[in-house]
């Protein structure tokens, strides 16, 4: 089946209510038996006990939200270079989804912190980065929400997902840039970059399950967006016919 | 040619003209200057140390508040209109406002900023740095703006939300233009006119790009 047939909205919503069970029920399969391997499987570190179990929470989402974002420019692209009318429904349906799951990373994150580092915050570079990720999914949603004609809203936050894809890396070095000359590495060493099996394990089954609810996720929203876009519609047009 | 330059022109006489914010902007810079020290205390090595935080986030606020009109004036009276039809590429339309706005506003914040390096205990060579700073890196702010302003056309009030969608994009140039004002090396000066350079083709670029949204 070629996109170019999915671009019509009903069978779209269609084809999403046929395969949402399917991947709803993968995703939460997948979810526990991931939690069920982090929570109990997996041993807890010598040095940080157990709340290195936080980590399989933690890391996913945090994928996530990058994964988020590079989907939502993939869908921009849709947007503004084939007028494909399901990408912008894509986009907004994403840019929550994405908010959450970053706001998981910042929260899960803290949480580790105040054992690890003895802080909920510091003004380290990653976390920085993240968090200017998240003001960037919060202003899109703003401007999502500020402009009330649903066409014009697309390709203006079409514009801005494209501009912040350009912009991350940019950001993303400067911020490190600007860690290294501020702050020596003092607090994160985080063991080394190699991770033994009995945690990698756990972790990417935790990553396939984050991110089968996440795509379940989106399709649920797109259908509500397609739906809230047909309410619209009828409303005005019931408005013009009165 | 003629166009370009009298677009930028009308832009810059609009900005000190009736109703027109250029010294708003000196004044709004001045006022966050001025009443920090009222909030952080008086000690002199203090304010001396965050002097430069304080004259990059007065001018970045102050380029920025003045910005969400740029666009929106010119689609309330009609003129935007006339200029889509002018025959002018939109990027160019918006390079001219946006190069009529740095003029404007811009040049009396770097007229501004020795004073108020002077009254945060600055010496005169970090004063020095600190405007070359400035006046490298208030490129990279207007034309990073300008996308935020060319978004807030199809919006009745662009206000805060053009801060909000603008503000996180302008980090890397707030980390550089700080760093260069303190630095030894020219490192973080030479990555500051980079980032000016990058926004002067991507800024009227997506700012074209927005205003064909809203106006089709």
């Amino acid at each position: 089946m070629a996109v170019a047939t999915l671009a019509n909205p009903t069978r779209f919503s269609a084809l999403a209510g046929r395969l949402l069970p399917f991947v709803l029920a993968a995703a939460l399969i997948t979810l526990a038996v991931g939690l069920y391997l982090s929570l109990f499987v997996a041993p807890a570190d010598y040095q940080q006990g157990e709340t290195v179990r936080i980590m399989f929470i933690h890391v996913p989402a945090a994928w996530l939200s990058m994964f988020g974002y590079g989907l939502m420019a993939v869908a921009a692209l849709g947007t503004l270079v084939w007028r494909h009318p399901l990408a912008d429904v894509a986009a907004k349906a994403t840019a929550p989804i994405g908010a959450a799951f970053t706001f998981i990373a910042l929260a899960t994150g803290s949480l580790w912190g105040k054992p690890m580092w003895g802080t909920w915050w510091q003004w380290d570079a990653r976390l920085t980065s993240v968090l200017v990720l998240f003001l960037m999914y919060l202003g899109l949603i703003a401007l999502w929400r500020a402009v009330e004609d649903p066409a014009r809203a697309a390709r203006a936050a079409a514009v801005l997902i494209l501009v912040g894809s350009v912009n991350l890396p940019i950001i993303k070095f400067s911020v490190d840039w600007w860690w290294t000359l501020h702050q020596p590495a003092s607090v994160f060493r985080m063991g080394g970059p190699t991770i033994h099996p009995s945690l990698l394990v756990p972790l990417l089954v935790m990553a396939g399950g984050a991110t089968l609810l996440f795509l379940a996720l989106v399709l649920i929203g797109m259908r509500n967006e397609l739906m809230r876009r047909r309410i619209r519609a009828l409303g005005l047009r019931a408005a013009a016919a009165r | 040619m003629t166009l370009f330059l009298a677009l930028v022109r009308q832009t810059i006489r609009a900005a000190f003209g009736q109703g027109g914010g250029a010294f708003t902007g000196l004044l709004f810079y001045f006022s966050v200057v001025a009443t920090l020290p009222f909030a952080i205390g008086p000690d002199p090595a203090t304010l001396s140390r965050i002097a430069p935080a304080m004259l990059w986030l007065g001018a970045l606020l102050a380029t920025l508040f003045g910005l969400d009109r740029l666009f929106q004036d010119d689609r309330d009276d009609g003129g935007l209109d006339l200029l889509v039809l002018s025959g002018l590429p939109l990027s160019l339309v918006v390079l001219a406002k946006s190069l009529g706005h740095l003029v404007a506003t811009g040049v009396p914040l770097l007229l501004g900023a020795p004073l108020f390096g002077l009254m945060l205990g600055l010496d005169a060579g970090a004063i020095g740095w600190n405007v070359a700073a400035l006046a490298l890196g208030l490129p990279a702010l207007t034309f990073i703006g300008a996308i935020g302003a060319a978004l807030m056309v199809p919006l009745r009030r662009g206000g805060l939300l053009v801060a909000v969608l603008i503000l996180p994009f302008t980090v890397p140039v707030l980390i550089f233009g700080v760093a260069a004002a303190g630095a030894e090396t020219s490192q973080p000066m030479l990555l500051l006119s980079a980032l000016s350079l990058a926004a002067t083709v991507l800024g009227p670029a997506a700012g074209a790009a927005a205003l064909a949204a809203a106006l089709d």
